[in-house]
């Protein structure tokens, strides 16, 4: 098949248009019949999308399954993956059908919540195929519109500032981006993200309103794309939005938000900030180690102090995506894989732990952690579970998110130790956090009355958590599955930065930065 | 001679008979009863010209000496000028009929000034080009008091007279300034003057009157005030014209003034508008923000668009009018939807406009909301929808024309103005019960708000050539 990606990509836009069209009523019937729709189509999505992991070939470390076409304003419909975005867009197609499952028990407005689920997905797997920077930013900025709405009408209490903030925040990241990409398509020409990638931009020095610019056009671009990365990341100190925005989001929006949308800042560093603008990333990069290795810290800290447990798991995901930004600007092998694997990790993990309080939330209608104590003696299944993914999100060995941490951290430690020193330590606040919270839901005695009745997992709930429980035993035991795949085209970036880096006399910069 | 300057002015002229033929038949027989037809009939013929202005075959010509062109830019904007005005005229008829306020003379006084707005994107001469003006505005001040028993539409017709007549004024001051040191008031004279000699001080004068003339018709910042208080006070039918026809036109004017006149001065009137275009896009953003009354929201609105549009005429070539006639496109596109709901906005028989009443729209009228949606996010300037590729068009050229400060900022700006666009949509699917409004009126209108809804997001695949006609009316212009 020629058009794989495009027929992966638009399977879910194709079945949330006949949902929108044809699903007529509001009655138990016809939400059943929604909810079966999203299913179906978020499987047959998974499935196809399978293919790609059998057909892709991972020794090229070039473009697959391209797909070209014209499209207005002399932009370009162009789509490809390589080894760096195959697995996230595997991951969005894995996760998708079990957030459709956890939604199983919505009962508000079932149609548009399965529709605005569906056009998410399109999106995020856009984002993660596209090779023109319009087509990039056009997939990038439409996910906001479906999770807006998803956060602003299923969401809790507050959910309307939560969905003001969100929107808000990341739209104004992402605009200075597409100001960049503006300037990136004049001054090379074209906006073809594979050509972009073989161009190099100017990284001459020069003034801007008295201020000295090291490493030029360069930096001022990387800038701008951090500025929408990092919001996205989210990155210390723009992630403020993401714990109001998960805490106010329905689970299934939460579960999309940690596993998949917070994967799109990543994926960005890696697929622009880095290859495009290597002169500007290595000028940022000490500022930007040193950001995540506060972020690993200090929102650990912060994790721990709190007393809603959605918060608490939004402020891990902060700081394990702080690892994350560690291991890219690393720019090293080991570095990016782990911040790879960290990230495809986390997107298990992290949605196991959203679809967990999801779990008790739906029994008890409170995320407050002191409203629980002692639920290993009514439900003992869900403490195995939430075990296992506690262990997980602390990066036991023999999970995945060991591997994750492990790897970041050996390829920070070749190039900075100081920030693998400070991020080592996030390790044990991690631990400390999450067996914590641990302890207060699951341990203890029974002796909340509103618990005495409470009922253990149901099948669908043990459904949803087993493919859940086997990625993350697997990749944590045979990491090659992912390392794999996607190691000859991380070796190619690091060869690619560094070239660039040596053609662009890096030394001087050094100097620069050290005389200014 | 004659005759051969009269052919190519015979549009206007056949226009312009129409609406005279149209007012002698209506006063010697039954006046208002008549109205209906009327509307359908001027309709119908602005449809036809407008069709017939398109397939003219290329090329320029010139008549009354280089008063009147007609190039491939001037076609662009007459035929969209001609089709939006048309469907505007339509979309009212039945709001009005309701109402009672039908009068014979609204599609006359329409089509009067739409004459107006032809002659002014053909103007080639200071002469014409106030001609054009004068003959717009006045048909438009009359139709916005048009209400003569409401204050709100009388104020808002002596407002917009007041204010209109003083930015007549100005352009009329720049305009002799640009005689006295030019010597002509004719276009190609003018910018011969600048080519070959300096750009003296009185020229550079007049042409800033010029500029503040036309910034008041386009409704830039500083010069908006008259926008907010005429587009709440006159009838909705009205305010849906004005949010689209004269703006196209006095744009279009304005880049045929900038380019054709002072096409060799470029430096000097570049950074003009991009203040004004700055100024604008803040103004229109900041100020949206604390409006409740969607009429008024919408007329700041409408200054912020005018600031992006202005954009693409700031970076003065030809990529940048391409993408500012694209822009215009869009925008009247996607107000004629907007407005199309905001005419059927009732309650118990009577117009709303507060944006409460928006409150659980998407509960009782999902389809409508789900189009308002689209149209909310398209103005924005959010992704997938074209509203974004009007944006993205003038970034572009801006960015090429070396005014990244100024697309910065734009893009600053509609972060700011996001934020009141999601509150409409904060209002249809997350607002709390309470006061709702119906919907109500003709199945025209139901048919525009979702065929502009439907354009916004099927334009990204396919556009209909208006790009490609854009790119050529740019270039009929520029070079």
């Amino acid at each position: 098949m020629d058009n794989l990606l495009s027929i992966v990509t638009f399977i879910p836009a194709l079945a949330a248009v006949i949902l929108a069209l044809f699903l007529r009523g509001d009655d138990e019937a016809a939400q059943r019949n929604a909810k079966y729709v999203a299913l179906f189509a978020t499987t047959i999505t998974f499935l196809v999308s399978l293919g790609l992991y059998f057909q892709f070939d991972p020794a090229n470390t070039g473009f697959q399954f391209l797909e070209e076409r014209d499209w207005l304003m002399g932009l370009k419909y162009k789509m490809g993956v390589d080894g760096i975005s195959v697995l996230f867009v595997l991951l969005t197609t894995f996760v998708m059908p079990l957030t459709i499952l956890c939604s199983w028990e919505v009962k508000t407005r079932v149609k548009e919540y399965m529709v605005a689920f569906l056009l998410l997905e399109t999106m995020m797997l856009g984002v993660f195929m596209a090779l023109d920077l319009v087509l990039f930013y056009l997939f990038f900025e439409a996910s906001l519109i479906p999770m807006f709405l998803i956060v602003g009408i299923w969401g809790g209490k507050d959910r309307i500032y939560a969905s003001f903030k969100f929107f808000l925040y990341t739209f104004f990241g992402s605009v200075l981006m597409l100001v960049a990409m503006v300037a990136m398509y004049t001054d090379a020409g074209t906006t073809d993200i594979e050509a972009l990638l073989a161009h190099s931009f100017s990284a001459g020095s020069f003034d801007v309103l008295g201020i000295h610019v090291v490493g030029g056009m360069q930096t001022l671009m990387f800038l701008a794309f951090f500025a929408s990365f990092a919001v996205k990341m989210p990155m210390w100190p723009v992630h403020t939005w993401l714990p109001d925005a998960h805490v106010q989001a329905p689970t299934a929006g939460s579960v999309v938000l940690a596993a998949i949308m917070l994967k799109m800042g990543g994926y960005g560093f890696l697929r622009f900030s880095l290859p495009m603008f290597p002169v500007g990333a290595e000028v940022m990069t000490n500022v930007i180690l040193w950001m995540s290795a506060i972020a690993i810290v200090y929102t650990s800290l912060v994790a721990m102090i709190q007393e809603d447990m959605k918060k608490l798991i939004a402020y891990s995901s902060v700081a394990h995506m702080g690892f994350v930004t560690m291991g890219i600007f690393a720019m090293n092998q080991q570095g990016i894989d782990g911040a790879i694997f960290q990230m495809l990790s986390h997107g298990f993990i992290s949605a196991a732990l959203f679809l967990c309080v999801g779990v008790i939330y739906d029994r008890m209608h409170t995320r407050d952690i002191d409203a629980y104590g002692g639920l290993v003696i009514r439900m003992p299944a869900f403490a195995l579970i939430f075990m296992f993914f506690t262990m997980g999100n602390v990066g036991l060995p023999g999970t995945s998110g060991f591997i994750g941490e492990f790897l970041t951290l050996m390829g920070i430690f070749q190039t900075n130790t100081w920030v693998a020193f400070v991020a080592t330590s996030g390790v044990i606040f991690s631990a400390g956090y999450a067996l914590w919270l641990y302890r207060r839901v699951v341990f203890g005695d029974l002796i909340k009355e509103s618990l005495k009745t409470i009922t253990d997992m149901n099948a669908r709930e043990k459904f949803i958590f087993a493919p859940l429980v086997a990625m993350t035993l697997i990749l944590g035991v045979y990491p090659a599955l992912i390392t794999d795949i996607i190691s000859p085209s991380t070796a190619a970036l690091v060869e690619n930065v560094n070239q660039s880096l040596a053609a662009a006399d890096t030394s001087p910069v050094a100097t620069q930065i050290a005389s200014h | 001679m004659i005759q051969a300057d009269l052919s190519v002015i015979l549009p206007e002229i056949i226009l312009a008979l129409f609406a005279m033929g149209a007012l002698l038949t209506a006063v010697y027989t039954v006046k208002d009863k008549l109205a209906g037809v009327l509307v359908w009939a001027t309709a119908a013929l602005m449809v036809i010209l407008a069709i017939v202005i398109a397939s003219m075959p290329e090329g320029t010509n010139v008549a009354f000496n280089g008063m009147f062109v007609d190039d491939a830019f001037a076609r662009f904007s007459k035929s969209a000028i001609l089709i939006v005005a048309a469907i505007v005229l339509v979309m009212g008829q039945e709001y009005m009929t309701r109402r009672d306020m039908l009068r014979f003379e609204y599609p006359i006084l329409v089509a009067l000034s739409v004459v107006g707005m032809m002659m002014m994107v053909s103007a080639g001469d200071l002469m014409s080009l106030y001609m054009g003006l004068e003959l717009q505005s006045l048909a438009l001040y009359v139709v916005a008091s048009l209400r003569r028993d409401s204050a709100k539409s009388t104020e808002a017709g002596l407002k917009y007279f007041v204010l209109g007549a003083l930015s007549s004024g100005l352009l009329l001051y720049g305009a002799s300034l640009v005689y006295g040191f030019a010597g002509t008031t004719k276009f190609s004279g003018i910018i011969e003057v600048a080519e070959h000699g300096e750009v003296t001080i009185g020229l550079l004068f007049g042409l800033m009157f010029l500029i503040s003339g036309l910034a008041f018709k386009v409704s830039a910042a500083p010069f908006h005030m008259w926008t907010p208080d005429v587009y709440e006070g006159s009838p909705t039918p009205v305010t849906a014209f004005f949010a689209t026809a004269p703006k196209v036109a006095a744009m279009s004017l304005f880049a045929r003034l900038m380019f054709d006149a002072f096409g060799a001065a470029i430096g000097d009137w570049q950074q003009v508008i991009a203040v004004l275009s700055v100024l604008s896009m803040f103004l229109g953003a900041v100020a949206a923000i604390g409006q409740r009354n969607i009429k008024r929201l919408m007329a700041y609105s409408s200054i912020a668009h005018m600031g992006y549009a202005l954009i693409g005429l700031a970076s003065g070539t030809e990529a940048g009018v391409a993408a500012m006639l694209t822009y215009m496109v869009i925008y009247i596109t996607m107000n004629v939807g907007t407005f199309a709901f905001i005419l059927m906005m009732e309650k118990d028989g009577k117009p709303v406009t507060d944006i409460n009443a928006l409150n659980r729209l998407s509960k009782k009228e999902p389809g409508k909301a789900l189009a308002l949606l689209v149209l909310f996010f398209s103005l924005a300037g959010v992704p997938p929808m074209l509203g974004f590729f009007a944006k993205y068009g003038v970034w572009r050229a801006g960015v090429d024309a070396g005014l990244t400060g100024l697309v910065i900022a734009s893009a600053v700006a509609s972060v700011i103005g996001a934020f009141y666009y999601l509150r409409i949509v904060y209002y249809m699917y997350f607002g709390a019960e309470g006061a709702e409004v119906e919907t109500k009126g003709s199945p025209i209108l139901g048919v525009a708000l979702s065929a502009s809804a439907i354009l916004m997001v099927v334009g990204v695949i396919y556009q209909f050539g208006i790009e490609g006609a854009a790119l050529s009316a740019a270039t009929a212009l520029v070079n």
